[in-house]
């Protein structure tokens, strides 16, 4: 029984710092802030999520420890990490921002074009 | 549905009290029988029947987890794939939800969906601009997920 116990809280851990993991390297590796904000707001917030569900599978396995602040934790990750990459992201290209070079679209420049010359008429 | 809840409450407690035990179990039972008035007495309420809804965002929060390991597994293949073919963009979104929490879930959920991450909302609330790191691929598929959400979401609020 224990066997299994080690292999979940195991599985949960490692799972989730292979996904920090290769959160980092694509904050290196893609070229401007808008896909990076998406590696890392991303895969960190299921990252840490997996990582937190470890230790409390842990502590409850081995340690016969419920512990529910892990549970609120996991809950806060969740609702405030996508909200923090959306105001990044909104930050960014509100402070002028250039996407990358071979980006194919960019609506958003264009509809605030369009409201600009609106409210000049 | 807080109406229903409460009521749902109070007949539970009446029950507690016609038994005269006091105990966590007597209160589940009466809540069991509060919820079979309730269910039987829906069509004098005027809002739905309150587990439909529980049932909605239950519905939801699956759909949130599933997204979010959908979209993990995308950026894994985005970050370790040796050559770096994306199109990223920004596109905009018209939606048809108007109130604010409406908004703020469809948008958090995008923002975990398989490659799509929120810039901006507009100022009337009926456009969000979203962005993609694969613009051409994703346009079609995308917009079909965000008609599920959305309808997920008016599942909830309705």
């Amino acid at each position: 029984m224990t066997a299994i116990y080690e292999i979940i809280v195991m599985l949960f851990i490692l799972s989730g710092t292979f996904l920090t993991l290769a959160a980092t390297f694509g904050v290196i590796r893609l070229p401007d802030i808008y896909t990076r904000n998406h590696a890392a707001s991303k895969a960190t917030t299921l990252g840490a999520m997996l990582i937190l569900l470890g230790a409390m599978f842990y502590f409850l396995f081995f340690e016969d420890h419920f512990n529910s602040r892990l549970v609120l934790a996991i809950l806060f990750i969740f609702m405030t990490a996508p909200v923090s990459g959306h105001l990044i992201g909104r930050a960014a290209y509100n402070s002028g921002v250039k996407l990358w070079n071979k980006s194919v679209a960019d609506e958003l420049a264009r509809d605030r074009k369009k409201m600009k010359q609106g409210k000049s008429i | 549905m807080a109406f229903q809840i409460l009521l749902n409450f109070v007949l539970a407690f009446v029950w507690m009290f016609l038994k005269t035990s006091y105990t966590p179990a007597t209160f589940i039972v009466g809540y069991f029988f509060g919820l079979l008035i309730l269910f039987f007495f829906r069509g004098f309420f005027q809002t739905r029947f309150y587990l439909k809804r529980v049932y909605a965002i239950i519905r939801l929060v699956l759909i949130f987890i599933r997204e979010l390991i959908l979209s993990n597994l995308a950026v894994l293949r985005l970050v370790l794939k040796p050559k770096l073919d994306i199109r990223p963009g920004i596109f905009a979104l018209p939606i048809e939800l108007e109130r604010d929490w409406e908004i703020l879930l469809l948008s958090n959920l995008i923002t975990l969906t398989p490659g799509t991450l929120v810039v901006d909302v507009s100022p009337d609330n009926k456009t969000l601009y979203v962005h993609a790191v694969d613009i051409d691929d994703l346009n079609d598929a995308v917009s079909s997920i965000k008609n599920s959400f959305e309808k997920a979401i008016m599942e909830v609020s309705r």
